[in-house]
Order: C-alpha cells, then sequence, then structure tokens
C-alpha cells in the first residue's frame, strides 16, 4: 500500500511557509517591519481590494513575515489557513465575531482560562452574545446546555487549571450532531502533542506567546480554521452563508467553501477589529516554533521527572495531571495524547494557603509570575495572588484548593528544578 | 447560487457577481472529488474583467444534488444540457483534471456548446493507481491524502500560496474530505475507464492546453499526446508546479485563462 509523501512534523516546524526571498536570498524569515505595500497599477490595486486577487495592502490585513507564520501554524495543525492575532484573547473574540453577532449563544466548558471566561461571561453579553458553562467531562451537559441560538462549542484541549482532558472526539460529535462547530483553545498541547482537527474540532485557537513560541518575547494569538465545516449546511451562519455588502455582496461559503472562515476573518475581522499581530512579534514566534518538536518532548519528561518527584515528596498532599494514574482523564489522556499531557500541572502543599504562600517564596530558580508555557520554569498560587480575595469556599467552587500550586514545568535540567521544588517545599513546612 | 437541470438543483459560483447575460459564459468544471471552491482564486477575477462565470458543482458534488455520473460521456452531456438551459451558450469551456475530460467530450460530441477550450491538468487517458481506488472505494481518508500528495509540486508541499495564510495542502485533503461517500470513487472510476480516442481530432474550436512540469497525475509526457491530436492548440508550460496549478500559481493561471478567454 502506498502512503502519502508527506513531510513530516519536525520538517513543517522549520520550513512550513517560507521559500529563501527569491531576490534577496535570505534563507531566515526576513522581518517586513512595512505598513503597506506599492501597488503595481491601479487595476492591480482594485483588484487586491476586491478579493478578485491575492496580496498584501496593509499589514493590519496581512504581512509577508505574519504570512509565514501563519501559513506554518496551519500546516503543524492541518488546517486550511491560520490567522494571526496580537494576542490569544484577539485570536478568541475574532473567532467569535466571524461566526458570531447578537442573540447568538456559546456552551463553554467551566473550566478555562480566566481571560477567556471574562470574556464570555461579563463582555460578551453586553455584545449581545451570551454563554452557558459546563462540565466539560459531562457529555449531557454539553447537550442539554445547547439552544437554538448556540453557535459553537468551546472548550480547551486541557483545562486550567485542573488539566482536565478534554474527549475532543466526543464533543465535536455532539457539536456536529447539532449542526455546530466544535472550537478549542490548544494552547497547552499545542501541535505537538494533539492536533484537535484530526479529532474533529472545526476551530483551533492559541495564544502563540506560550509554547508555540516558548521564550515568552512576543505576544501573539491565532485561530487555526479546520476546512471541515459546512458553513452553508444551515441557517446558522449568515455570516458566511449569506452575501456580504462589504465586499459587494461576496457570499463565502459559496466562493470559498472550506476555507470561508480563514477568508472572512482576515477581510473583515483583521480590517475592522485591527487586532493585528506585528511583524516582529511573527518574526520571534517563527524562531521559536522552528523548535517546538525538540521543545515540547523535552516539556514533557522534565514533567514527567518533576510529578515523579513531587509523588514522594511527603510535603506535598496531592499532584494532578493527567500522566498521574490516579487523574480521573488519565485513559482519555494515553488515547489522545500518547507523546504526553503537556508540562503544566498542580499540586497541593501540605499545610494549606500559608503554606503555599511560603513555598513560593522560597523558589529560586522558578519564576514566580501569571504565565505558562515559558521555556523557563514558572510557579503560581492562585490562593495568595490571582484568587486572593475568594474565601476558602469560594476557592474550591473555582477548583482552586487554598492549597493548589501551579507550576509550569520549563526546559531547565530536571535535576535542577527538583533541587529548587526540594527546598521550597522544605521551607513551607518550617511555619 | 442555484440552477435547475433535469428537475435537479445545480450549485454554482460566479466570483460573487450576478450574471450578466450580456457578457460571454465562462463555465468552469472541478475535477475529481472536488467542487466549484478549487476556482476560487480565478472566478472573482474572470467575473469582474467582462465574462459571466459559472463554476459548477457537479451532479453530487458540493452544493449540487442529483445523483452522481458514472463516466465522463454521462458528464459531458449533462454538461451540454446545462449549457443549453443556461441559454447563454456557446460557453467558454474551462476543465480542471476530469473536468478537462468532461471539456474534451463536450466539445467534441457538442460542439454547438463549446467556443473555446481551456484544459488543465489534462490528457487523453487518466489511469488511476489501484490503491487510491481501493482506499476511495472503502471511502477512507487515504484517499483524499494520496491525491493531495500527488497533486502538488515539491513547492506546493512547503510554501508558496499567494493568499496570506491559507496552507495548499490542508486546503486541498479538506476539500477531497468533505466530499460525500463515494464521490472520489465515482469519480476516479470515470477517469480510470476513459480513454479520448480520437476525440481531439473531432475538436474544431481554439484549444489551450496548460501543463505542470511536475505533475504527477496528467504528466507532460502524456499531456503531449492529446496535444498532439489537436488542431487548433495553444500549449502552456509551468515550471515548478503540479497539477493543482490553479492553486499552486493562482496568479499565472488568471494570466492565461483572461488571455486564451478574451
Amino acid at each position: 500500500m502506498v502512503d502519502p509523501d508527506y513531510l513530516k512534523f519536525d520538517t513543517l516546524s522549520l520550513h512550513a511557509g517560507q521559500e529563501p526571498d527569491p531576490v534577496t536570498g535570505a534563507r531566515a524569515v526576513p522581518i517586513y517591519q512595512t505598513t503597506s505595500y506599492s501597488f503595481v497599477d491601479t487595476e492591480q490595486a482594485a483588484g487586491l481590494f476586491n478579493l478578485e486577487q491575492p496580496g498584501h495592502i496593509y499589514s493590519r490585513i496581512s504581512n509577508p513575515t505574519v504570512a509565514v507564520l501563519e501559513e506554518r501554524i496551519a500546516a503543524l495543525e492541518g488546517g486550511v489557513g491560520a490567522v494571526c492575532t496580537a494576542s490569544g484573547m484577539a485570536a478568541f473574540h475574532l473567532a467569535a465575531a466571524t461566526i458570531m453577532s447578537a442573540g447568538n449563544h456559546v456552551v463553554a466548558s467551566r473550566n478555562i482560562y480566566g481571560g477567556t471566561h471574562n470574556m464570555l461571561n461579563l463582555t460578551m453579553p453586553r455584545f449581545g452574545i451570551t454563554t452557558t458553562f459546563v462540565d466539560p467531562r459531562d457529555p449531557e451537559a454539553w447537550r442539554a446546555a445547547i439552544t437554538a441560538d448556540t453557535r459553537v462549542l468551546f472548550a480547551e484541549t486541557l483545562g486550567n487549571p485542573g488539566i482536565e482532558v478534554l474527549d475532543v472526539p466526543l464533543v465535536a460529535e455532539i457539536a456536529h450532531e447539532h449542526g455546530l462547530p466544535l472550537m478549542v483553545d490548544a494552547t497547552f498541547t499545542t501541535p505537538y502533542l494533539m492536533k484537535p482537527i484530526d479529532l474533529g474540532a472545526d476551530i483551533v485557537m492559541h495564544s502563540v506567546t506560550k509554547f508555540l513560541g516558548g521564550h515568552g518575547i512576543a505576544l501573539g494569538g491565532v485561530i487555526v480554521d479546520g476546512g471541515r465545516f459546512d458553513w452553508a449546511a444551515n441557517q446558522k451562519f449568515p455570516t458566511l452563508s449569506q452575501p456580504y455588502d462589504g465586499y459587494h455582496g461576496i457570499t463565502f461559503a459559496e466562493e470559498y467553501g472550506h476555507q470561508a472562515l480563514s477568508m472572512r476573518a482576515r477581510a473583515e475581522g483583521l480590517r475592522d477589529f485591527g487586532a493585528a499581530m506585528s511583524p516582529t512579534n511573527a518574526f520571534h514566534l517563527l524562531q521559536g516554533i522552528e523548535t517546538l518538536p525538540l521543545r515540547m518532548k523535552r516539556h514533557v519528561e522534565n514533567a514527567i521527572s518533576v510529578i515523579d518527584f513531587l509523588e514522594t515528596n511527603d510535603a506535598v498532599a496531592w499532584v494532578s495531571h493527567p500522566s498521574v494514574t490516579t487523574h480521573p482523564d488519565h485513559d482519555l489522556a494515553q488515547r489522545l495524547l500518547p507523546k504526553g499531557a503537556g508540562a503544566i500541572l498542580s499540586f497541593g502543599v501540605v499545610g494549606g494557603r500559608e503554606a503555599g504562600r511560603r513555598f513560593i517564596e522560597n523558589v529560586q530558580l522558578a519564576s514566580h509570575l501569571a504565565n505558562v508555557g515559558d521555556a523557563k520554569t514558572l510557579v503560581l498560587h492562585p490562593a495568595s495572588t490571582t484568587h486572593q480575595q475568594l474565601s476558602a469556599e469560594d476557592l474550591t467552587a473555582a477548583g482552586v484548593g487554598e492549597d493548589l500550586i501551579r507550576l509550569s514545568v520549563g526546559l531547565e535540567d530536571p535535576e535542577d528544578i527538583i533541587a529548587d521544588l526540594s527546598r521550597a517545599l522544605r521551607a513551607s513546612q518550617k511555619g | 447560487m442555484n440552477f435547475e437541470c433535469r428537475g435537479e438543483v445545480v450549485n454554482y459560483a460566479t466570483g460573487g457577481v450576478a450574471i450578466d447575460r450580456e457578457l460571454p459564459l465562462v463555465v468552469l468544471l472541478h475535477g475529481a472529488g472536488m467542487d466549484r471552491t478549487v476556482w476560487s482564486q480565478q472566478t472573482r477575477y474572470l467575473a469582474h474583467h467582462g465574462f459571466a462565470v459559472m463554476a459548477v458543482d457537479f451532479p453530487g458534488h458540493g452544493n449540487s444534488d442529483g445523483m452522481l455520473l458514472s463516466s465522463v460521456k454521462e458528464m459531458a452531456d449533462w454538461v451540454s444540457e446545462f449549457i443549453a438551459e443556461v441559454g447563454m451558450g456557446p460557453a467558454r469551456l474551462i476543465g480542471h483534471s476530469m473536468g478537462s475530460l468532461v471539456s474534451l467530450e463536450v466539445a467534441a460530441h457538442h460542439p454547438e456548446s463549446v467556443e473555446r477550450l481551456v484544459l488543465l491538468g489534462t490528457a487523453p487517458a487518466m489511469p488511476v493507481h489501484p490503491d487510491l481506488l481501493g482506499a476511495a472505494e472503502r471511502n477512507e481518508i487515504l484517499a483524499p491524502q494520496l491525491m493531495t500528495s500527488w497533486a502538488h509540486g515539491a513547492r506546493a508541499h512547503i510554501a508558496g500560496n499567494p493568499t496570506p495564510g491559507l496552507w495548499m495542502r490542508s486546503g486541498c485533503q479538506a476539500l477531497l474530505e468533505r466530499a460525500k461517500d463515494n464521490v472520489i470513487f465515482n469519480d476516479l472510476t470515470a477517469c480510470n475507464a476513459y480513454e479520448a480516442g480520437d476525440v481531439a481530432a473531432m475538436i474544431t474550436c481554439t484549444t489551450t492546453v496548460v501543463v505542470g512540469s511536475e505533475d504527477k497525475m496528467t504528466p507532460p509526457r502524456a499531456t503531449a499526446h492529446l496535444v498532439a491530436g489537436l488542431s487548433d492548440v495553444d500549449l502552456k508550460h509551468l515550471d515548478g508546479v503540479g497539477h493543482m496549478m490553479m492553486i499552486e500559481v493562482p496568479d499565472r493561471i488568471r494570466e492565461i485563462l483572461l488571455s486564451a478567454l478574451r
């Protein structure tokens, strides 16, 4: 039996979307630090503005450096196209604004990043889009929350902070049963660990700032269009299935079919909302992606080493990560994440909130900050920082125990990470 | 847009421009397992350059209703009827791959339907690898994967999409994956069974043939056999381009089409 002669993941991480510059021969991706592009003549200019032919007009809509990053991420995810944005939050907004309007409704996992939760819970309702939050592990909860106004199901491939594994095929099936797309935030997994489109997801978003970039020096977001969802199969998505006056009556699903979402997100969303990625940030993020497979492999290996240490430490009450056999999603992770369930984990410090605070104040190598997915190991004690205004009861309701430490395991030598954690854990018990 | 032919809905793209019956009609025919959107980089351009454009979905493909047509000849008869029903013929007929075979047959057996012919990725026969046929018969994802792999030139497997942010390989594969069960197998079987015979000699209209140097599905030497039989033909050779030339080098194809159609 013959096989498709596709370039492999590691090769695409280095090459997809870019050829040596045909004029200068530059091998690395040049930074096209320009706002705008000279037109050949008035006919070409008119053609570009009218979507008759592709090309760059203004860097709010597209830019050659950003386009390389978009093509590369689309290639790694197996999507038909991608649109980069200024941040992960901008990516979520771009996708939502492209497929929804006032009066529409979202069904979302309740275990998602706080920023996204705020946008869905507090901000979007001001624009007429409401959300019902559900337990991502409960298929009936997903089904029960869908209404006639629902337009998308949304969850993270690995939840936050409990690292719940999303059963992407199952939730995708529920979405598709109702003629709806599934959108996932795959920031914690990256396409190295999971390719959600292959599992049935229709839109994938990332905070590229995190593992994809890996260096913590550049903000960015992206939406990836899976290209398998039929936006014209029902009347739920008029932005894609009905004529759009913004381009003289073009119907994106009719003209672009499987690429309709990518085309409209750029042609309308970046044009009108303007949350574009800067070319320099795209360049930095591309440098990160070149080593994504190497880094993710090491992230996962280090996480496993750290988990092994934590599980045997007397100052640790519990460890939560899908690789741990007692984690409720352990079996699911084995099936959907065969290369590993990422490098973000949580654990409880014996002694509760005060012990957690002492642990954080005694780490020396790990960085105490509110981020994840950096090459450097990061720690956070939500009960004494991001969630310090909450009572013990409120913390429990939010799935954040007083003793919970969130750890994003970096690329340092694992012995050094473990030595740092060991020292801080000893200090945590000296209250 | 929708039109009715043989009592079934035919879906077609116009480039987002309403059909002006005073303009010359251009009909674009897609390849096996695909639909009208393979022409998305050309339709809107042509529609704004003096043509009434109809990129059709064959019956049972894309958003068209109807039963699949099981042979190239049946497809050609259907296209001829469609052009007659539209009432704007003769058409300038553009066909890619399987669509090029259909175009050949229309021009040979229904010459009143065709004023000019443009054939992309074409050959007098299109034998299909048995592994591909088998995968298509079993509706396996391997079929779209093999077609996508073989249909693109080496450059297109890495980069080079002039439309910012679009990734060619997955674009082709997703389009094929959207085909309903049995569509790819039906079309590949039709291609596999087709032999042009002396069809080329029957064609009287001006013909433009476009061939890519890296086309593995209709390689240049196979295209040359067809070209040799055509009496009024202009051969356009594209270096470093595979079978999906409308996607791989859309700018070049727009230029060629505009020149050929005018």
